[in-house]
């Protein structure tokens, strides 16, 4: 008995997680959907991708790079929505004056916290669906899909990747007011350096160190992959493995981060 | 048996900036040195103006600030090191229209609070129901709060700081800007809630409420505890003397200044009613401040001149309104 009492209390604590992440994922993610303002982003970005890309590649070489750029401005809905939402979340929280509430709340905060830029990058999801309608239907891109289960997994890796790296960007949006300004500063850079819309092998040698840490490098790189037809299982597991170091790293700095907000007294101010 | 909150010396400065080229960083004492215990089952109220640091106070003792120095317990245990223990037991309720997700229902907002506070998955519904039904918001709870009025919001956060049933539960403002009825609804809500058995720390700026509710009230001012007791101990201290009220229209800083300066007077204060201004002159008993405080108010224009016998909101606005010493800086 006294051996199965630490055991179920692990259950029950890991059942409680689990039920804060579905319940906070339902609620951030219902809010977002009755935004106006998001909503029209919703359409605005989709079709500004798509016509950037298409524009880009129809005046170059047009075939396959039409393709590899259109599954790129797919991805750069994704990381839209989470670069920039993610700071102005917690703003939000702060305005909202519901951002004391979740921090003294007996829960530990990356359980509050990552459910908020899950949600931002499950908006993206939806931007990356318009996105590929609108290369498909309004430029008459012809999208191959040869691996749908392996495309499923490597959308499903680069939404939960660029969450987990939402997540550490909103941890410092948690402790610093203005650091939302990093989430938009970081939007077009991430574009370009996570070969989005231009293959990795034209950036500088220098660059390419930094590629390989984002997620969203790999996350793109598989889908590419099982839409073209290759092995796109080496690139979604780099993908959710460095979305779990993000994670690892941001739940590390997290109490810290707060300790310091509750000394400095930031937590309230808008 | 140990206090259920105890603040012991609490302090709290916060940092700030001035200036936009040349910034110079301030320090700001919001409280300095603030003591007092509750006991269980006790509803106390922690009284004064704005900025006079009740919620800085009431922050602390939240685990949502660390103080700069002196120590806080809730339930025996210290707030910064047992944070999240403490946190498991204790209910914040603040005043004013934040504090909830605007575009989703009050059903929503509970349940995902429910689940933050941990309520049992099986007792959500039941524990959510009961305390629509406490704060009168059954039947409303599927409408976004956005539509919500100042009242029922405030009902709202009532219901969220009680979801799980905590015994001590701080209240910071909670009737601030709701009007007289709904403001006399909360407060019944809230007696409610000390007939129940709970530790309340209540905080307000209206000195009716505090003497309605409070089983005993501290007076807060500029960061400091100015006087402690029960509403009864509060009402002593005032209950000789003599309040002089004169109307005026347009006074001088300096002119007011110079009341205090009268012998036997304990406090000057200047309220504003419509088109005109009340200076309220309290004085010991026994003094007769009137001709010397209409003497150095020569030249003003005056209208009515009453005395009257102090009453509690004279005690509140005497403690309240005193100088600084020196040594407080």
């Amino acid at each position: 008995m006294a051996e199965g009492e630490p055991a179920a209390e692990r259950t029950r604590s890991s059942r409680r997680v689990a039920r804060v992440l579905g319940r906070g994922f339902a609620l951030h993610l219902k809010m977002m959907m009755r935004s106006s303002f998001d909503g029209l982003l919703g359409v605005l970005w989709p079709l500004f991708f798509a016509t950037i890309a298409f524009l880009m590649f129809r005046a170059g070489a047009g075939g396959e790079s039409l393709v590899f750029a259109s599954f790129g401005a797919a991805v750069m809905g994704i990381w839209s929505s989470t670069s920039t939402s993610a700071g102005s979340a917690m703003q939000r929280e702060r305005w909202h004056g519901t951002l004391e509430l979740l921090v003294s709340a007996p829960v530990h905060f990356a359980t509050v916290l990552l459910p908020v830029t899950v949600a931002m990058s499950a908006m993206g999801l939806y931007s990356m669906v318009a996105t590929l309608l609108i290369s498909r239907f309004a430029f008459g891109v012809d999208l191959p899909f040869e691996h749908p289960v392996a495309f499923g997994f490597a959308v499903v890796a680069t939404v939960v990747s660029i969450g987990a790296m939402g997540f550490l960007l909103a941890v410092s949006f948690v402790r610093y007011r203005t650091a939302w300004a990093l989430g938009n500063l970081l939007e077009y850079p991430v574009w370009l350096i996570a070969g989005f819309l231009v293959p990795l092998t034209l950036l500088p040698g220098w660059v390419r160190p930094i590629s390989w840490l984002l997620a969203p490098t790999w996350g793109v790189d598989a889908i590419r992959d099982a839409a073209s037809g290759s092995s796109a299982w080496p690139e979604i597991a780099l993908a959710l493995g460095l979305g779990a170091v993000y994670l690892t790293i941001g739940i590390a700095v997290l109490e810290t981060v707060l300790a310091s907000a509750r000394r400095a007294g930031s937590l309230a101010l808008a | 048996m140990p206090p259920v909150v105890e603040a012991i010396d609490l302090h709290r400065t916060y940092r700030t900036t001035t200036g936009t080229f040349r910034r110079r960083s301030l320090e700001v004492e919001a409280v300095r040195g603030v003591s007092f215990a509750i006991e269980e089952g006790e509803l106390f109220g922690l009284l004064g103006p704005n900025g006079a640091g009740k919620t800085t106070t009431i922050k602390m003792l939240i685990t949502l600030l660390i103080p700069t120095s002196g120590q806080a317990r809730v339930l025996g245990r210290d707030v910064v090191e047992d944070a999240r223990w403490v946190r498991e037991r204790i209910g914040y309720v603040f005043g004013g229209d934040r504090g909830l997700y605007e575009r989703l229902s009050a059903l929503d907002n509970l349940r995902y609070f429910a689940e933050l506070y941990g309520v049992e998955p099986g007792r959500q519904r039941a524990r959510i129901g009961e305390l629509l039904e406490l704060v009168g918001l059954q039947g409303r709870e599927k409408e976004r709060v956005e539509g919500y009025s100042r009242g029922m919001r405030q009902r709202l956060h009532i219901a969220r700081g009680l979801l799980h049933d905590p015994p001590v539960i701080f209240l910071d403002e909670p009737t601030i800007g709701v009007d007289p009825v709904g403001a006399r609804e909360l407060r019944k809500t809230i007696f409610g809630l000390k007939e129940a058995g709970k530790t309340v720390l209540l905080t307000t700026h209206y000195m009716f409420e505090a003497d309605a509710l409070c089983d005993r009230i501290a007076v807060v001012t500029r960061g400091k505890i100015v006087a402690e007791g029960t509403p009864r101990d509060l009402k002593d201290q005032v209950s000789d003397g003599v309040v002089v009220e004169i109307e005026v229209y347009g006074i001088e800083n300096g002119k007011v200044e110079s009341l205090r300066g009268i012998d036997g007077v304990t406090s000057v204060a200047v309220e504003d009613r419509d088109q005109a201004q009340v200076v309220v002159v309290q004085a010991e008993v026994g003094r007769e401040p009137t001709h010397d405080v209409l003497a150095r108010l020569d030249g003003v224009s005056l209208g009515r001149v009453t005395t009257r016998e102090p009453t509690l909101e004279d005690a509140y606005v005497a403690l309240v309104t005193e100088e600084p010493v020196a040594a407080d800086g």
